[in-house]
């Protein structure tokens, strides 16, 4: 492992630790009160989602492009930190909504093609479980496609008739408001990165230890 | 060169299916035993769900095109042809048109069966009244089903399961183009047509045709690859 993991992972537990304390001090917001404060996890966890769709998609094309395996892991990794924040995403989304909205679930355009993204990284870790040798490169031509859902997902709050709050919301908060929301969305950037290199950490300890039992027979 | 190895693949297709009839027939008659089955499940005392019929239409031709995909190079494989097909002396991507184009033209032909059947069976009369909108929103869904679908099929040939695989794989992708194609194909049967919503739809599955084309074209070459 390399050093800066275990301080890395040290800060993110202890950011984690105070988060709440960070959340609670922020003031309410005028129409939504308390509940408005699960918006400092559920939008981080959006981003991570986004984020690591993103990743999958451009260590997939790496990996077509090139055949680096260390891409092809990246792309594994990240596809399982989507399906873990696009989780995240959907438990907090609904819950709000509930109290917002009125209703748990809404088919506006985000929030359906948030599911589809969840679902096509969903699609990809099925796809390499269960599709035998060569499913490497299959599942780096879906992850293609479904990075290509990203930027339909963040635009369309902003083109859509939508009740999803828009993307400008974000650079017009309140600075007490703001302030929190930065510091959840580090932590959660921090979990993304530690997450990231631990999975890959052991895709690549099991790829030597592949090679030592082929080097053994040889 | 690319337009002539399109079109000898193309016909090379169509050849095959002309002669066994195969794909066609069984594609056929799956579609319109789904379309029977939401009948018999959903038509109480002559009336279908309101607005229902757009989907029902769609997702027969989905889950048609789902069947047909699989057989199409299923039929490769079984034949070891796909191997032929790859190395003869072709663009990848021309190979992908071909197969892609085969694939327009037989669902093509199952909506042309399809389409007075869903009118007849829900009251969904007015889709025949604007053939041409319902062509074009048709076509452009099918396009952007079958580029993404012909490209799942092609990659899975080798896989494991494939059978399981392709609509697991397929259907999360498609979701927008099928949402537009559902969406288009209501906004016909309302009693006043507005063409600005019709246009709408069919400019945003055009969108992912170009998108979804692209992105196959792309990336045909690298996973057909050994």
């Amino acid at each position: 492992m390399p050093k800066w993991f275990m301080p890395a992972a040290a800060v993110c537990g202890v950011m984690f630790a105070v988060s709440p304390l960070i959340i609670a001090n922020a003031p309410y917001e005028a129409t939504m009160g308390l509940v408005q404060k699960i918006f400092y996890y559920h939008m981080p966890s959006a981003w991570m989602f986004l984020t690591a769709a993103i990743v999958c998609g451009v260590a997939s094309v790496r990996f077509l492009a090139t055949g680096n395996l260390r891409s092809d892991r990246t792309a594994w990794a990240a596809a399982e930190l989507a399906v873990l924040f696009g989780l995240l995403t959907l438990v907090t989304g609904p819950l709000w909504a509930r109290k917002s909205w009125g209703v748990w679930w809404v088919w506006d355009a985000r929030v359906t093609s948030t599911l589809v993204g969840w679902m096509i990284a969903w699609a990809y870790l099925i796809l390499r479980r269960y599709g035998g040798p060569g499913s490497e490169k299959l599942a780096a031509g879906l992850a293609l496609f479904g990075a290509a859902n990203v930027p339909f997902i963040y635009i369309s709050v902003n083109y859509w008739r939508t009740i999803h709050p828009p993307t400008t919301v974000v650079p017009t908060l309140v600075v007490d408001m703001g302030f929190p929301l930065m510091w959840c969305v580090a932590t959660f950037l921090l979990l993304f990165i530690v997450l990231m290199k631990l999975r890959v950490r052991i895709e690549e300890q099991r790829a030597r230890l592949d090679a030592i039992h082929l080097a053994l027979d040889a | 060169m690319f337009a002539r190895a399109v079109w000898l693949i193309l016909r090379k297709d169509l050849t095959v299916e002309v002669r066994s009839g195969e794909i066609a027939y069984t594609t056929l008659f799956f579609a319109v035993s789904c379309i029977l089955m939401f009948s018999f499940a959903l038509v109480r005392e002559g009336r279908g769900p309101e607005d229902g019929a757009a989907g029902l239409l769609w997702i027969a031709i989905v889950f048609a095109g789902t069947l047909a995909l699989g057989r199409t190079f299923e039929r490769e494989r079984q034949s070891e042809t796909l191997r032929a097909l790859l190395m003869a002396p072709a663009a990848r991507p021309a190979v992908y048109v071909g197969k892609l184009l085969g694939i327009v033209a037989l669902l093509a032909g199952v909506e042309i069966v399809l389409v007075p059947l869903v009118a007849l069976l829900f009251q969904a009369r007015g889709m025949l009244d604007h053939p041409f909108w319902l062509a074009a929103i048709l076509v452009s869904g099918t396009i952007g089903f079958a580029s993404v679908g012909t490209l799942f099929a092609a990659m899975l040939i080798r896989a494991r399961s494939r059978d399981v695989l392709l609509p697991v794989l397929l259907y999360p992708v498609i979701v927008p183009v099928m949402i537009a194609g559902v969406r288009g194909t209501a906004a016909l049967l309302q009693p006043a047509v507005d063409t600005a919503i019709l246009q709408f739809w069919l400019a945003l599955t055009v969108t992912f045709d170009v998108v979804f084309v692209t992105l196959a074209l792309w990336t045909f070459e690298p996973v057909m690859t050994d």
